[in-house]
């Protein structure tokens, strides 16, 4: 892209006159310019009154409370909340089991895809995996509900063989992250095929080529071309998904409500925010998670801008 | 390249310096709104009031057919009804709206219904320097006498520092219900005692399994039918002080019996709101439960469905040798906002719907006496309940264990954190109960409570 602009532009400065060429120049950037403020318009004003206020309105809240300046008090409170290290370490094992699941998968899935000739098999494949990313977060878990309980599930003979009798085993804290994951995995992988698979195809056939004809088969050209091509795209899904994971929510509130508080109300991180937002009135407290969650995802996106060179160009 | 990007970063810092002002002023404006002064008549801060304004009530959908009723015979007052949960399984749907409100410093409704009596403890407190959501009702904006027409106790579990804040909508004394049918084909005496209960689940274990007598699948079944009723001190609270001990003599009773039980299969693990309960329902040959299954279970085509006649009841069992006391489950409760701007129509309200024969108790068994007269005299009269339904259930409702708290949470979330899985897993009570425990005196401490 860099490289083909300046490319482009050269015939057109040594056709112009000087003059005409910067006078036209000069306007069409204007008029560039504030067709690009007009169209990021929306987004900002959204971005700051949805994003950025908020987010700021959080960071003095937790650092203050009923208005005055206290420091780090509210992170000590929190910290020393009996529900705050499991809540961490549920989120962890969830992140962690879904991530590497949805980056080696994901992935997997795209490339395999992708190396489908049948062009009907291929294509049919792409909508059956993008299919379930359709469903919303809540209705999703809804659908789940059913699919993990053993009364009405229709795949009970597998949740039985597992030694699940009712929703309440299936869902047991041990088993939990796994399940969550599933139920992500599966609401959110197709789109990333598809959003893989599109990358695949931009890699240029020259290259594809050049592997063919040196020797190399599927897997080795899996290895070394397409990966390696792929990896700003396995960095940017990391990042969203992170972020996605970290702020762990829905899926652990309706199963809670479904199960009648089998699944804790705690549960998560986000989840004991607004325990403490909305249960016992902290909104401090609750700012202060927000903050630490902030602070971790950033954190881990900075990890995963940088090792994946996502700022980089080409 | 850093030429380019001066510019940009002055500009965010521009912008920076505009958003943070707007959130400080936001802040600021979040954080106004504290307390006026006392009205005298009323006997707290009231809004400004203005005659004929609508007002906004906030239930569930069981009490949308009586605000109904109140609007066909008051018309003269608008009602704007918002239906929610009533804060049923301790969702906290009144809290998360009114927190919301708090921060608004606008928006609150003039009535609440919700389902937890322990709602009264959180809504009488100001929070975060907003007056507390509910109205102090005996300080002059309810007569004396109106109060004093509740059942014996009904409006205690809502009184804190001998201020009401709320009305009690219905009572949920847990009583015995039996199917009279079963008991005659078995040849089994109706138990009194919770001994003669377990025995009677070991016999029909025996000689009759797949028969049970209860569940505890749900939340609100094992601290409030069992535990409760048993006079178990695992929920209990003095002043600021709360304290759980499920090792005293009565806890390990109640822990042991229900154990045995659920070893024996006597006691199920389903839901009896799961379509699991009502699949096995023709095999319950009783069951220990609050008032309001009457209509919930046994009037109801989609749960046990009893046919008249089919189903008893029986006073509250008790252990042998002990006080004749038992539990409670719920009873919802009416809340009048302290931030309405037509208190009038809110009280006229209120005291139609707790106190109307036609509508009071929305169902269950009101908790004004002169209506639950009517109710038990209709329900016996119908004859749909053998025994002796009238004393069985006016028994029961002056005989709850007054030893359980209602300090501001529930007793349903660590017993399903901790209990329901664990009996799932196929462990017993015994082996986490000191687990519960901890659970319980946790959630007291992050609440404020001081745990003794």
């Amino acid at each position: 892209m860099s490289t083909n602009t300046p490319l482009a532009a050269a015939p057109l400065t040594e056709r112009q006159p000087a003059g005409v060429r910067r006078g036209r120049a000069g306007s069409t950037t204007r008029a560039q310019a504030v067709t690009g403020y007009f169209f990021v318009s929306g987004y900002t004003l959204f971005l700051v009154f949805f994003g950025i206020l908020p987010a700021l309105y959080a960071v003095f809240l937790a650092f203050t409370k009923q208005g005055a300046f206290v420091g780090v008090d509210n992170f000590a409170r929190v910290f020393a909340d009996y529900r705050f290290l499991p809540a961490v370490a549920h989120v962890a094992a969830y992140v962690a089991i879904w991530l590497v699941a949805l980056l080696l998968f994901v992935v997997l899935l795209a490339l395999i895809v992708h190396a489908i000739r049948v062009r009907w098999l291929s294509n049919a494949s792409r909508f059956i995996f993008y299919i379930p990313g359709a469903l919303a977060g809540a209705a999703s878990v809804m659908l789940w509900l059913f699919v993990l309980d053993p009364t009405v599930s229709p795949v009970s003979f597998l949740l039985r063989a597992l030694g699940s009798e009712s929703l309440v085993t299936t869902v047991q804290l041990d088993s939990l992250p796994i399940v969550l994951a599933i139920i992500a995995f599966w609401t959110g992988a197709g789109g990333w095929i598809v959003i893989m698979y599109g990358a695949l195809n931009n890699i240029s056939t020259d290259v594809m080529e050049a592997a063919r004809i040196d020797g190399s088969g599927p897997i080795s050209t899996a290895w070394y071309i397409q990966i390696p091509l792929l990896r700003k795209w396995i960095s940017y899904m990391a990042i969203l998904s992170l972020a996605a994971g970290t702020q762990l929510f829905v899926e652990p509130r309706v199963l809670s409500q479904a199960t009648r508080g089998v699944v804790p109300q705690d549960y998560s991180l986000n989840q004991l925010a607004f325990l403490y937002a909305f249960r016992q009135n902290d909104f401090n407290g609750s700012a202060a998670i927000s903050l630490v969650l902030l602070v971790v995802a950033l954190g881990l996106s900075v990890f995963f801008v940088f090792r994946g060179g996502l700022f980089e160009r080409d | 390249m850093s030429s380019q990007h001066r510019r940009p970063f002055t500009r965010s810092r521009r912008i920076f310096a505009a958003t943070a002002a707007v959130a400080v002023a936001g802040m600021l404006a979040a954080c106004s709104g504290g307390t006026g002064e006392v009205n005298e008549d009323y006997g707290f801060a009231i809004a400004e009031q203005v005659e004929g304004s609508p007002i906004t009530i906030w239930a569930d959908a069981t009490r949308q057919p009586a605000v109904e009723a109140f609007q066909a015979a008051h018309p003269d007052i608008e009602v704007d009804l918002v239906i929610d949960d009533g804060s049923a399984s301790g969702s906290a749907t009144f809290q998360t709206k009114i927190a919301l409100a708090d921060q608004a410093g606008e928006g609150w409704p003039d009535v609440v219904f919700s389902t937890q009596n322990n709602d009264a403890s959180w809504a009488s407190k100001e929070a975060n320097g907003v007056q507390a959501f509910a109205a102090p009702l005996n300080k002059g904006y309810f007569d004396e006498d109106f109060l004093d027409g509740f059942t014996s106790g009904a409006l205690d579990p809502l009184t804190v520092d001998d201020t009401v804040w709320g009305l009690r909508n219905d009572l949920a004394p847990v009583l015995f219900w039996y199917n009279q049918q079963l008991m005659d084909e078995f040849g089994y005496e109706v138990p009194t005692t919770w001994e003669e209960y377990e025995a009677l689940g070991e016999r029909l274990a025996t000689e009759h399994p797949g028969y049970f007598l209860g569940s505890v699948g749900d939340s609100f079944v094992g601290p409030y039918v069992y535990y409760w009723a048993g006079a178990a001190p695992i929920f209990q609270v003095d002043g600021n002080t709360f304290s759980s001990d499920v090792n005293a003599p009565n806890s390990v009773r109640v822990t042991e019996m229900l154990d045995t039980m659920v070893a024996n299969g006597s006691l199920i693990q389903d839901s009896v709101f799961s379509a699991e309960f009502v699949a096995k329902s023709a095999n319950l040959l009783a069951i220990p439960g609050p008032a309001w299954y009457a209509g919930a279970l046994f009037q109801n085509p989609d749960s046990v469905n009893a046919a008249e006649g089919q189903w008893g009841t029986a006073e509250p069992l008790y252990w042998e040798g002990d006080e004749k006391v038992t539990g409670n489950v719920g009873g919802g409760t009416w809340f009048a906002s302290s931030h309405s701007q037509n208190l009038e129509a809110v009280k006229t309200f209120l005291e139609y719907i707790v106190s109307d024969p036609e509508v009071a108790g929305t169902g269950g068994l009101p908790a004004y006496q002169s209506a639950a007269d009517t109710w038990v005299a209709d329900q016996a009269s119908s004859g749909f309940f053998s025994g002796d339904f009238e004393t069985s259930i006016n028994t029961a409702a002056s005989s709850v264990w007054s030893g359980w708290g209602f300090p501001n949470f529930s007793a349903e979330t660590s017993y399903s954190k901790i209990v329901v899985p664990a009996l799932a897993a196929g462990q017993s009570i015994a082996d986490v109960a000191d687990a519960w425990q901890t659970e319980m005196e946790n959630e007291a401490t992050v609440v404020g409570y001081t745990v003794q």
